[in-house]
């Protein structure tokens, strides 16, 4: 195996534990030992503020109760979509900013791991957090404080979970997708952990709550084991079983190192995080510093999603868009929108995210953000849970997203930094220096093409055109 | 036969001139085969937010019908009669002349198992034909094209005009185009540094090789690119005579007719249509949008019979789920579970109602029964219709039924 240069080596980890970094960051991380910048990464800035994104108070939106009339029905669940779209961004925002993008990273990973829809903004906001806070920290943790989140036990039903009608769905979805995957248990198990999450619930305010006359009080068995188990018994129980441990490293390896699992590094993973007791934070240091992590193979193979193309973009080149909405039309388009997962499985991605139109919105993106050129591309129509409420207001909604569509995406672009990154680069060498950190493998995006589409009136103008061209190629969707 | 002559002329003048300028990997669309006469082809238009499909088939003799919906129910007089028991929605006028020719035949009573109520989720449903206990991420007519298609060059078998491409379209290695304009969408795709980019990468030949994902984007890339300058040359070759309305449905069939009429190689064309989500002020929303479903079927079965091609096509609708059988207070319905399908062509070999109505004596938690699982309908339309080998790409053999 040849030696990957040390700075792509830097740019590989970068754009995987996070959303890319500047020239100058990549420059100075190859001057430090590698497991210190990896420390780094994991630990995040010295003084991180870690703080809770917050759109929405309890205070902001009305008690939704039965009283209300449908138009008060409909105000409310206005208001909440509006604040689930002002998170979507702040989010977004805080990926661009976050002085700690791993946890970042790691919280959109979790994201579609607890894929979740909820329609109450507070719910969001609450599980958001929670996912952030526990990004890096104890699987065990993490797992517990999301099964016990409002918006988690409302999507899979544990509301309508009691003794006299089990409801299953939220036991099926906490083994099949949160903790040991298909294949390692029977629908006996499923029904009996059901029984062990009856009385799961929450209060209106959003807080959980356990409900002892809904619980069923007798013996239940689940993968073997026999007792009067709680929701909390069920998850221990999962936690101890090794598939587990097995299941979310598969996970793990395929989301930031190789969509094709090799069994023998995922095993050797798992093993550590069990014998850790699943900090998260250890396995993802064995797992950047292991030699295999900097394979040339795998280097420059992954199809980044939608929301990580974006963030990077942004990162490169900061814009501040006229109308910040416009970055959830994107989002649409492309197929990724944040808090809207299609399905209790999360987003698939790899070559999920890419067929004929996608591709060419994602290549054309860059030159429709910094050519402000129009956007005519409208979005399927938003289902009424994506805005929901009633046939009126989504129509309302379609309308007022057609508009907005119409238009050119103004924003002021910032283009100071990547002038900047490049200002002691010789003329004849800023192509190859732009295209060289800006993408992790490249296949045919050479100076002599790149200035077929470079105006070189100015110095200035070279290095931003050129920057839009290399945004704009097959290998800038790849890190 | 004057004008597939003209057309062809037409078609091989326009490719003749640009040669000179196109590169090797486009001068590989001239040598498509025509289209075969007798090329079957299908149309799926798909109902979405959940059709109220009791107020599109009406029961007109049944009491409950109208003790559940004192408001929402049509009269007999309003409806178009079908049968003794049966009639269409007032804005169906075109589909209920196409019945009376014997060109339509409906399916009531469709649906699945264990039937979910969320819009999103009973669409992945229906688009992916799964079980509901499943998430497939890829779609039935995907793997359709995963199926009939290894290593084609110009993935246009299966059309959306759309924007974006729904779940149904995707397969696990082929997937279907999307585009709402042929203009626009060759315009997008003809950009001069996409086209140098895949002549540096392949010589001007098709790229096949897609084991590396950045393979794979330039192949993607590449198919996208010549598929894109080959369908506006198949759109430019035909236009409609007949007026099509000016909806966006109307546009949208429009598209349709005029690359139906062409020698393209589409099996199967994918279009939305709605906002069919009415839990309020159901009469009128619905009323408008079926009557814009109605013209824009009535003016593609107009064109395809002009030119005598309405034996091979059929067009079938289907929405994620029907609704409740009892109206609610805001005069609309709640989602609902097994909804009916219209089913339209020159050569269907059963016609009218193909079986019995909804049974609305026989309620599961106030909602319908299904009797037709719609993975047959799939099924009989991949088997019967495309000679596609149904139980592979529906994974699972489904029984057949006799409409085609």
């Amino acid at each position: 195996m040849a030696a990957i240069p040390e700075k792509l080596q830097m740019q590989h980890l970068a754009w995987r534990a996070g959303f890319g970094a500047s020239p100058s960051i990549i420059e100075d991380w190859t001057h430090k030992k590698r497991s210190k910048v990896i420390s780094r990464i994991l630990t995040g800035p010295e003084k991180d503020a870690q703080t809770p994104l917050k759109v929405r108070d309890v205070s902001d939106l009305p008690d939704r109760n039965k009283s209300m009339s449908p138009e008060e029905k409909r105000e409310v669940n206005r208001m909440n979509r509006q604040g689930i779209r002002e998170l979507n961004l702040q989010w977004l925002n805080e990926m661009v900013q976050s002085e700690h993008p791993l946890r970042e990273k790691m919280a959109l990973f979790w994201h579609g791991h607890f894929a979740c829809r909820t329609q109450n903004v507070l719910f969001n906001q609450q599980l958001l957090q929670v996912i952030r806070e526990n990004a890096l920290g104890n699987f065990a943790e993490l797992l517990t404080a999301v099964s016990k989140s409002p918006a988690m036990l409302q999507f899979l039903n544990n509301q309508q979970n009691y003794k006299a009608h089990p409801n299953e769905n939220f036991a099926r979805e906490v083994m099949e997708l949160f903790t040991m995957g298909r294949g390692h248990y029977t629908e006996m198990d499923i029904k009996e952990a059901a029984r062990a999450f009856t009385g799961w619930g929450y209060e209106g305010d959003g807080s959980f709550v356990f409900r002892p006359k809904r619980h069923d009080n007798s013996d239940k068995t689940v993968l073997g084991k026999t007792g009067n188990f709680t929701g909390d018994d069920v998850l221990k129980i999962l936690l101890e079983r090794k598939e587990t441990a097995r299941y979310i490293t598969g996970k793990i390896y395929r989301y930031f190192v190789d969509e094709n699992p090799d069994e023998a590094r995922i095993n050797a993973l798992a093993d550590k995080f069990y014998t850790s007791g699943y900090d998260i934070d250890a396995l993802m240091q064995h797992l950047f510093n292991a030699d295999w992590f900097y394979d040339e193979r795998l280097i420059g193979t992954r199809i980044k999603s939608p929301v990580e193309l974006l963030v990077g973009l942004r990162k490169t080149v900061p814009v501040a868009f006229e109308k910040e909405e416009v970055l959830l039309s994107f989002q649409q388009v492309l197929g990724q929108v944040l808090f809207y997962p299609p399905n209790v499985a999360g987003w698939p991605g790899g070559r999920n995210w890419i067929d004929s139109s996608s591709l060419m919105y994602r290549m054309q993106l860059p030159k429709m953000i910094f050519y402000e050129e129009e956007f005519n591309i409208t979005p399927k129509e938003i289902t009424p849970e994506m805005g929901m409420g009633s046939y009126k207001v989504t129509m309302q909604l379609n309308e007022s997203v057609r508009k907005q569509y119409a238009k050119k995406i103004k924003g002021v672009i910032n283009w100071d930094a990547l002038l900047k990154d490049y200002e002691k680069v010789p003329r004849e060498k800023l192509a190859d220096a732009i295209a060289g950190s800006l993408l992790q493998t490249n296949k045919h995006v050479s100076r002599q093409l790149l200035e077929n589409y470079a105006d070189a009136s100015s110095r200035e103008n070279y290095i931003k055109t050129i920057a839009i061209a290399v945004m704009s190629t097959p290998e800038y969707q790849l890190c | 036969m004057e004008i597939l002559n003209r057309r062809r002329f037409l078609q091989v003048g326009s490719l003749a001139s640009a040669s000179l300028m196109m590169p090797r990997f486009l001068k590989a669309l001239e040598r498509d085969n025509m289209v075969p006469p007798g090329n079957k082809v299908l149309v799926v238009v798909q109902l979405s937010g959940g059709n109220d499909g009791l107020n599109t088939v009406i029961p007109y003799r049944n009491d409950i019908y109208y003790k559940l919906r004192p408001t929402l129910g049509i009269s007999r007089e309003q409806a178009l009669s079908l049968t003794d028991e049966t009639g269409l929605h007032p804005a169906l006028q075109g589909m209920k002349a196409l019945y009376d020719e014997g060109s339509l035949a409906l399916l009531n009573n469709v649906g699945y198992p264990n039937p979910d109520r969320s819009h999103f989720r009973s669409m992945d449903i229906w688009q992916s034909a799964s079980s509901s206990a499943e998430n497939w991420t890829d779609g039935w007519i995907g793997r359709f094209l995963d199926a009939q298609c290894k290593g084609c060059d110009k993935p246009v078998q299966a059309l959306e005009i759309d924007d974006t491409l729904s779940l149904a379209m995707k397969g696990d290695v082929q997937k279907g185009l999307a585009f709402k304009d042929p203009d626009k969408l060759q315009a997008a795709a003809n950009d001069r540094m996409f086209r140098e980019l895949l002549n540096k990468h392949s010589g001007g030949h098709t790229v096949t090789d897609d084991h590396q994902p950045v393979d794979y984007l330039y192949k993607t890339m590449g198919a996208t690119m010549s598929s894109a300058e080959y369908i506006k040359g198949q759109f430019r070759a035909y236009k409609t005579k007949e007026l099509f309305p000016a909806t966006e449905l109307g546009k949208n069939m429009q598209t349709i007719a005029r690359l139906i009429m062409s020698d393209i190689s589409t099996k199967v064309y994918y279009v939305s249509h709605g906002a069919f989500d009415t839990h309020v002020n159901q009469l009128a929303s619905q009323q408008t949008q079926l009557k814009r479903l109605d013209e824009a079927i009535t003016a593609l079965t107009k064109e395809l019979k002009n030119n005598h091609r309405f034996q091979d096509v059929v067009i079938v609708t289907f929405s994620e789920f029907g609704r409740r059988v009892e109206q609610n207070a805001g005069g609309g319905t709640d989602h609902g579970t097994a909804n009916n399908m219209f089913i339209i062509g020159g050569g269907l070999k059963q016609r009218g109602l193909l079986n019995e109505g909804p049974d609305l004596a026989n309620l599961k938690d106030g909602d319908l029964q299904y009797t037709v699982d719609f993975k047959s309908v799939y099924a009989t339309l991949l088997k019967k219709w495309l000679a596609a080998d149904d139980a592979a790409i529906l994974k699972q053999q489904y029984p057949h039924l006799s409409f085609v």
